[in-house]
């Protein structure tokens, strides 16, 4: 996030784009909904399904799935033809102005209409709404970015942004919430194929050198693969080894069958994890890891706020914290990792991580930090881009609205859009644990609209078969006006229903991000 | 600036900031008033009228949580008329329900049991005579116990004001007030979330963690702050430990940021799976392809993958080894996972599953 969790409360207008808050980041939505009863903010909140957040909401659009970027695009014509957005921000602080202008004009109320199904009266309100804010806040998750063009959504939010001089203010910015609990951190971490931590380039000579001098080792220069393609390599054979810790990549992977294949076909799979997950099964060598309440350590939350983790209880057997196992691999390499505890780790990440340099244990004892944090004497930072972006001038892209790579056609005429629901978490492995979660969301389900039902004469509770051009899998229906006509919801939390055999794998050309908000399906009484 | 209000309580001369009430201005004082129905970031609602103090000129005996302080104000926390007054609220309360401390899970953490023993009440002057409504069991996560209310309304307003979820307010007059979901629902059959926060907030035994029930007494259990393995929020949460074991997860509303001691369903009751018998206990070895994974011990799993690792790097070169770090594992644990890749083994292809 640019901003702070905390600010979301004290701003007028929060634009809730993509992000079901309420069951994916509950007590984040407390702030959204305490704006808006206790403090009068307004909510636009724009998404294919009825979520909790409309009931709070001064306007909702209802957009078909995949067509954000036509709406944004949409907000940003009406904001330009009438003149509501900031000049004077706009001429001092960003560039590539014209560009988007000439982008945007062919997005007309009336074009937008035709395309998302928003009402033009509707995305008039919307963009005023927000054009016209004091202080103005875009959110969004998962339903902005599992799309193929999920990086041009997100950089479209950044736009609309910049456009209305809404960011590097206190209560503004576009606001990005975290699905996993430590997504920020483990990006911070350079737990990614082209950075090192803090997002220093492998590719660049100099921060390599850095780190081979700190590491005491040479480093490859090449950036390395994202998830989806390692899978893809090792189903081609050209890798050959693969050490998954704390992933189930056998429910969250995109195409599944696909990732089965793949996995079976590597010399050697070393799984770490807590439980012998679907993708455990599949190793030649599993080892049992501490979880969080047994170990110590630091999670980065979505506001990049860095934050003790405990220990409370033992772990059980003979699980080890995960950092202690990777210590104990690579001293059997021949490349010994020497730290007695968490916090000699964290020093280590203070001296090579700039934005980490300031955070100690110390220092987090009392309460978390916020990065950037560039010495012990610094607060943190509670939002970003005050005086300027990182790159000086903020820059307009110029976007235009592509379809979703899968339409539907007569024999697979619905859309399935996957997602999560409160009481579980990703694939499921924990939660599903859990009584109370089981006795409130005991299944997945097929949420479909009263009207589609009704034609295809499917009775609530009823089980269906839904079918995809990849897979074919069976649930319990639930009839819903959450669902719009033509579009269904089912989460991804159970290996049972597992609709990662339905979801297509086609990825975002930047973020490799696959698209599993769009997916053709066929639904039918099972 | 703001406007400093000069006051006086219990004899000393203070200073005060306009609005404040004169609750506030005691907790700043270190001087105690006693309190049920208020609860920090909610409206108060003047109802138990347990935290009354004397003001002078006053007609009555004023409720300190409601009452804004103004210039001049000369005010006792601390006469006989006040304690008066507090013993017949709390006496009345205690008549008024089942408050049986012996298996009340409240027990050492009540506010209406302290109450009772700061007043030095010995015992109740009214007959007690509780409600007699049926204790509900129908859900494994919170118990609801009305016999035990005290009809402060804390719940309410931390449902309705502090998580905004809209489930619970009172319904009935009288002796038959009550509290709880809409239509007089159980809660497993409202729209509760449940998020456990009316449960912090009731300040007795009526709402508690049905896990936690027998699990070890409030004085006994170890409160060990962490983050919650969950969401991106990143919640600060208590975890109640007693022997070895995490029996519920507390709020803790001095943790500011992020959540304010809030909590959501995952966070308070998703943590069954620490404790779970099927948790892995031993590293576990395939092997031949196809063969069965067979408990082994560390010296041997680090044995088997280093053997197998370095024969693989040596014939396919370190580009045909790749890792996928956790989004779930912590910064120290993720920042090691890409150095072992990178400088222990020489490949970039490191990711994790932020995308999905
Ligand atoms: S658990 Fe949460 S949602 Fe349910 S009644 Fe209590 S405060 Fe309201
Ligand atoms: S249930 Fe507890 S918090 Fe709610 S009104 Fe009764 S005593 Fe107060
Ligand atoms: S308690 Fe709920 S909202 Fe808070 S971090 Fe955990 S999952 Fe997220
Ligand atoms: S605490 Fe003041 S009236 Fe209840």
């Amino acid at each position: 996030m640019t901003n702070s969790i905390e600010e979301i409360e004290f701003t007028d207008v929060i634009l809730a784009m993509g992000t079901n808050t309420t069951e994916n980041h509950p007590v984040l939505s407390s702030r959204i909904k305490r704006a808006v009863r206790q403090r009068g903010a307004k909510l636009i909140v724009i998404d294919p399904r009825e979520i909790d957040l409309v009931k709070y909401a001064t306007l909702w659009l209802r957009q078909k799935p995949g067509t954000d970027v036509a709406v944004l695009n949409g907000m940003m014509n009406i904001i330009i033809t009438e003149g509501i957005y900031a000049k004077e921000y706009v001429e001092n602080r960003t560039e590539g102005f014209e560009a988007l202008k000439k982008t945007v004009a062919a997005y007309t109320p009336k074009h937008v209409e035709k395309i998302s199904g928003v009402p033009a009266e509707d995305l008039k309100a919307a963009a005023r709404l927000y054009a016209k804010a004091n202080k103005a806040s875009i959110l969004y998750a998962m339903g902005m970015t599992q799309h193929i063009t999920g990086t041009d959504n997100v950089k479209s939010c950044a736009n609309i942004s910049m456009l209305c001089g809404k960011i590097g203010i206190e209560g503004g910015g576009v606001n990005p919430l975290r699905g996993q609990n430590n997504v920020q951190g483990a990006c911070d971490m350079g737990a990614l194929p082209t950075v090192f931590p803090a997002y220093q380039p492998v590719a660049n000579d100099e921060t390599r050198a850095k780190f081979e001098k700190a590491w005491g080792a040479a480093l490859p220069a090449k950036p390395g693969k994202t998830i989806v393609e390692i899978m893809d390599g090792a189903h081609k054979g050209e890798i050959k080894a693969l050490y998954i810790m704390g992933e189930n990549p056998m429910i969250s992977d995109p195409d599944l069958t696909h990732v089965e294949a793949s996995l079976k076909h590597l010399d050697l799979l070393i799984v770490q994890d807590i439980f012998l997950t679907e993708t455990a099964r599949l190793a030649d060598v599993v080892l049992p890891s501490a979880c969080f309440a047994e170990k110590d350590g630091t999670f980065t939350n979505t506001e990049r706020r860095v934050q003790r983790v405990r220990k409370a209880v033992p772990a059980p057997g003979q699980a080890k914290a995960d950092w202690e196992i990777i210590a104990g691999i690579s001293a059997k390499m021949g490349y010994p990792m020497n730290y007695a505890s968490a916090a000699e780790i964290m020093a280590e990440i203070n001296a090579v991580a700039p934005s980490y340099a300031g955070i100690t244990y110390e220092r987090l004892e009392k309460e978390g930090i916020q990065w950037p944090c560039p010495n012990t004497g610094h607060p943190g930072t509670r939002f970003l881009h005050k005086d300027r972006f990182s790159r000086g001038r903020g820059l307009f892209h110029a976007i235009e609205y592509i379809p979703p790579a899968e339409q539907t056609d007569d024999e697979y005429p619905i859309i399935l859009s996957t997602g999560r629901v409160l009481y579980h978490y990703h694939t499921g492995t924990m939660t599903r644990l859990s009584q109370g979660s089981m006795e409130r969301c005991p299944e997945s389900l097929v949420e479909i609209n009263p009207r589609d039902a009704e034609k295809l004469g499917i009775e609530d509770g009823q089980t269906v078969k839904v079918t995809s051009r990849r897979g074919t899998l069976q649930a319990k229906a639930k009839i819903t006006t959450r669902s719009d006509r033509g579009t269904i919801f089912m989460n991804f939390h159970f290996h049972e229903a597992a609709v990662n055999f339905l979801t297509n794998p086609a990825l975002d050309p930047i973020g490799k991000i696959p698209e599993y908000k769009v997916c053709a399906v066929r639904v039918e009484a099972a | 600036m703001e406007k400093k209000i000069p006051l006086n309580m219990d004899g000393r001369d203070v200073e005060a900031v306009a609005g404040q009430t004169i609750l506030e201005v005691a907790r700043e004082q270190g001087i105690y008033i006693p309190t049920l129905c208020h609860y920090s970031k909610t409206t108060n609602v003047g109802a138990c009228r347990v935290c009354v103090v004397e003001v002078e000129k006053a007609r009555s005996l004023v409720a300190s949580c409601c009452m804004p302080v103004s210039p001049g104000m000369v005010i006792k926390t601390d006469t006989a008329k006040v304690r008066a007054s507090q013993r017949l609220i709390v006496e009345l309360l205690w008549a008024s329900g089942d408050h049986n401390c012996l298996t009340c899970e409240q027990n050492g953490a009540c506010e209406l049991q302290n109450l009772v023993y700061w007043l030095g009440i010995e015992k109740p002057r009214f007959n007690v005579a509780p409600p007699g409504y049926e204790t509900e069991k129908t859900n494994t996560m919170i118990q609801r116990d009305l016999n035990k209310c005290i009809l402060c309304g804390r719940c309410i307003r931390a449902c309705n004001e502090i998580q905004v979820n809209e489930v619970l307010d009172f319904s009935g007059r009288g002796s038959r007030a009550k509290v709880g979901p809409a239509f007089g629902a159980d809660y497993i059959d409202s729209d509760c979330y449940f998020c456990g926060e009316c449960v912090d907030a009731c300040p007795v035994g009526a709402l508690t963690f049905k896990q936690a029930r027998f699990a070890g007494r409030p004085w006994e259990l170890k409160k060990i702050r962490t983050t919650c393995p969950y969401c991106g929020v990143g919640c600060q949460m208590d975890l109640n430990v007693y022997n070895d074991r995490i029996v519920k997860v507390t709020g803790n509303r001095a943790y500011e940021q992020p959540n304010g001691g809030s909590l959501c369903v995952k966070g308070r009751f998703g943590l069954d799976f620490v404790g779970h018998p099927d948790r892995l206990k031993t590293p576990l070895i395939r092997k031949e392809k196809g063969g069965e994974l067979a408990a082994a011990t560390w010296e041997e799993a680090y044995g088997f993958i280093a053997d197998k690792l370095s024969g693989i790097k040596k014939n396919n070169g370190p580009e045909s080894i790749a890792g996928f770090s956790s989004a779930r594992s912590t910064n120290e644990e993720n920042y090691l996972f890409q150095k072992f890749m990178r400088a222990g083994i020489g490949t970039n292809h490191i990711d994790h599953c932020a995308r999905l």
